[in-house]
């Protein structure tokens, strides 16, 4: 037996994010550090539960494994309920066969069952990708009251940075009358958040719609919402004004990392009235030896700083031993400093050794780009690792 | 073999006035981010007891709270998991008068329905006065192998060490470890080996003498319901010599947390495998430490905003140190606000203290200066 939920969300989290290069060689974007202690999709999650959204459909396909064990049963994100709660939905063998995720689309359509069980009015559409804080239920407010067969959230962009962007033009009642994707000369600064609500026949229509095209890519971007505009359906914008980045590039994931620092940060996790949650491990509390030197920084439990940390967010368990110095990077979980290694303008994945004397990366005003390291990879004593390097194993340590 | 877990919640709790004024000592925060029970829970889970009960006493409702559903400790089981004992008093008959327990023996008496319903072979009983890196699976071990009835656990200690403040029990054996003696504990030593009240017991052996005692009005666990067995039964003792900080008194509170900052004593409570330390999660952010700050040789948990100088310290979650201040040798539990241009030395502050900007406040080790939950200074 199924309770009926007024609005379901689906949660795109099978993308490979390959512009993240050595960060999802392993893992699924959404399941990628961020800030330390969370993970790209607390942000989604964590919004839900604090929308009184409780039933969330996680559609997983590339890499799954961290991802499936780190959402788990829910509980972090108060998504273990009886009724809904968070459901992993992996690919699946149906009778006429079986079927990758074709697109962002084909992904919902072939899970649309589940939707049907819990009989929502509306569906809320998500993907992993992005870091925010937002309250769906303003936005599901705004569809209802506007009447709305599909709600697209935008978020006002600099003209210069529209032609990366889904491009919304809209009309004085914020109507929605056309849609460009990544347009070479925009016409609007509204670019999509990829944040979408559906009155559920509206969207099931579409999917099965869209299903039946043999020539179709089968993605909202791209599809769906094309053929809802032609048609005519009630398209609106709702306007999201605060923080919101797509991390999907070694740059951006870095700069998001930045937000958190600073005595006002942009991004302010402290924030104790839209909690982002996240699975803990039994950490001990952090220690600061006695010769540490840490400034405008954020760490968290398990680290242990004998070193020098400035500008930088690091993850649970890190270890920063003495003489050692970070700067301007961003560490995961459990990674080891050596002593006197320097490391500056970096990514480093989790579990990664970097050995005694090495040195990561150029300082930020001279370096052409970010190094990253990927995860559980040893950087050998006194390695030199130049700016800009991604090293995805130990074969590209050589090779750099 | 199934052992269950037994933890007495209140016992000591007069020994550290200062914080049990508003909980039980099982609930007195320790380590930045624990409660005192965390460690003997985390302990019997990872020896793999998974049936645990709480006896509590009066006081208990920061200890629920702390405990919840038992899900942080991975207690939340269907068969078995955590269970708190509130005291169990009907009004027109009880078998001391409706009273509360006063001793280890009659705490136990009050759980006999809970450790006759166990169907595990052995018990593993413990206080909260301590934080001990003992590993529970190797004495549990060792009981089974020696067939003992009761195993005790002891350790040494010498002159000025801090002991448990009420019943503690100086235990003397033979060369095998089986205890021949046990004795209340004068001041008068050198050097002594003591109970940690870290008991292992075979479960129908600690029934029948729980109810032995009943019968005859013992009130002592160790000087009554043991001694009297000593000849008949098996009682041994598991020397113990890891790090042990025990907790009897606000000056010993203080000197335990300090102990946290060597190396040596973090390792062995926190870093060994087998070994991690459950509690309630909080979900705090992580700790930024602002441009212009100070850390040095200190021990900080989440969600913490250091802008100013930090040294020897123990700062629990969500603590905010403002620029310009100066914390020395301090221990500042959850959310404790300290202003701008302050300075503490050897101060204690409870949860939710702010003391306001400009302040200067100084105890000394002997005598750390406390201030109590939710005071303004």
């Amino acid at each position: 037996m199924f309770k009926k939920k007024e609005c379901v969300a689906m949660l795109l989290a099978g993308g490979q994010g390959s512009r993240l290069y050595a960060l999802t060689e392993k893992t699924a974007k959404p399941a990628v550090s961020f800030g330390g202690k969370y993970r790209i999709i607390d942000f989604p999650l964590s919004n839900c539960i604090n929308s009184g959204v409780d039933t969330v459909g996680v559609l997983t396909q590339y890499q799954p494994l961290v991802l499936n064990d780190y959402i788990g049963n829910g509980l972090p994100w108060d998504l273990d309920r009886a009724q809904g709660g968070v459901k992993i939905l992996p690919p699946y063998q149906g009778k006429n066969g079986a079927d990758w995720y074709k697109g962002t689309a084909n992904a919902i359509y072939q899970n649309l069952q589940f939707i049907y069980n819990y009989d929502p009015d509306y569906v809320l559409i998500l993907s992993g990708d992005h870091i925010y804080k937002m309250d769906y239920d303003k936005m599901l407010k705004a569809h209802k009251d506007k009447g709305a067969d599909c709600t697209i959230a935008v978020i006002d962009v600099p003209i210069e940075e529209a032609s990366r962007f889904g491009i919304m033009s809209v009309d004085s009642e914020d109507r929605i009358f056309k849609f460009a994707e990544k347009p070479k000369n925009p016409d609007s600064t509204k670019a999509s958040m990829g944040i979408y609500i559906f009155s559920k026949e509206c969207l099931a229509k579409y999917l099965i719609q869209d299903a039946e095209d043999e020539n179709s890519s089968n993605d909202f971007g791209k599809n769906i919402i094309p053929a809802m505009l032609a048609n005519g359906e009630g398209l609106y914008a709702y306007s999201f004004s605060g923080y919101w980045k797509d991390v999907g590039t070694i740059d951006s994931l870095w700069e998001a990392n930045m937000d958190l620092l600073g005595a006002h940060p942009t991004l302010n996790l402290a924030d104790e009235s839209w909690r982002i949650y996240s699975r803990h491990t039994a950490n001990a509390p952090q220690y600061v030896g006695e010769n540490a030197v840490i400034d405008n920084s954020s760490i968290t439990e398990g680290c242990e700083i004998y070193g020098t940390v400035r500008n930088s967010v690091l993850g649970t368990g890190v270890k920063v031993l003495a003489g050692a110095v970070v700067e301007d990077s961003v560490i995961f979980d459990n990674v080891i400093i050596g002593e006197n290694a320097k490391v500056s303008y970096s990514i480093i994945d989790s579990d990664v050794t970097v050995g005694a004397s090495a040195t990561v990366g150029k300082s930020r005003t001279d370096a052409k780009g970010i190094t990253v390291i990927g995860t559980g990879i040893d950087v050998p004593v006194g390695t030199e690792l130049a700016d800009a390097k991604m090293i995805y194993n130990a074969k590209d340590l050589k090779e750099a | 073999m199934a052992v269950a877990g037994l933890i007495f919640s209140n016992i000591h709790n007069s020994s550290v006035p200062e914080l049990t004024s508003v909980r039980t000592i099982a609930s007195i925060p320790f380590g930045c981010r624990y409660r005192l029970i965390d460690f003997p829970l985390s302990a019997m889970v990872n020896s793999g007891v998974t049936k645990i009960g709480v006896i509590a006493h009066n006081n208990y409702q920061s200890l629920m709270d702390h405990i919840g559903t038992g899900k942080d400790w991975d207690l939340a089981r269907r068969s078995g998991g955590i269970r708190i004992l509130p005291p169990y008093i009907t009004a027109y008959n009880s078998a001391n008068g409706g009273k509360l327990y006063t001793t280890r023996l009659e705490a136990l008496m009050g759980v006999t329905n809970f450790i006759a319903r166990c169907t595990e072979d052995h018990v593993v009983l413990s206080d909260c006065d301590s934080v001990c890196s003992v590993n529970l699976r190797d004495v549990i071990s060792a009981h089974e192998k020696s067939g003992a009835d009761v195993t005790v656990i002891t350790r040494t200690v010498r002159k000025d060490d801090v002991l448990p403040s009420e019943d503690a029990t100086v235990v003397e054996c033979d060369v095998n470890g089986r205890v021949i003696k046990f004795a209340g504990c004068t001041n008068n030593f050198d050097e002594a080996e003591i109970s940690t009240n870290i008991v292992v017991a075979k479960r129908t052996f600690l029934l029948d003498i729980i109810n032995d005692a009943a019968s005859h009005g013992y009130t002592k666990f160790y000087l009554e319901a043991l001694a009297n067995r000593l000849e008949h039964a098996r009682i041994n003792a598991y020397h113990f010599d890891g790090v042990f900080l025990q907790i009897g008194s606000l000056v010993s509170y203080y000197k335990a947390s300090m102990q946290l900052l060597t190396s040596d004593v973090r390792n062995e409570l926190f870093n060994a495998p087998e070994k991690m330390v459950y509690t309630k999660l909080r979900n705090s952010s992580p700790t930024v430490y602002q441009s212009g700050s100070t850390v040095k040789n200190s021990l900080v948990a989440d969600g913490c905003c250091i802008e100013g100088t930090v040294e020897n310290s123990i700062i629990f979650r969500g603590v905010h140190v403002s620029r310009g201040a100066v914390v020395k040798n301090s221990i500042l539990l959850q959310d404790t606000y300290v202003g701008t241009d302050t300075a503490l030395n050897c101060v204690i502050t409870d949860k939710n203290v702010v003391i306001r900007d400009g302040r200067n406040l100084s105890g000394h080790e002997s005598v750390p200066f406390f201030l109590s939950k939710g005071s303004m200074i």
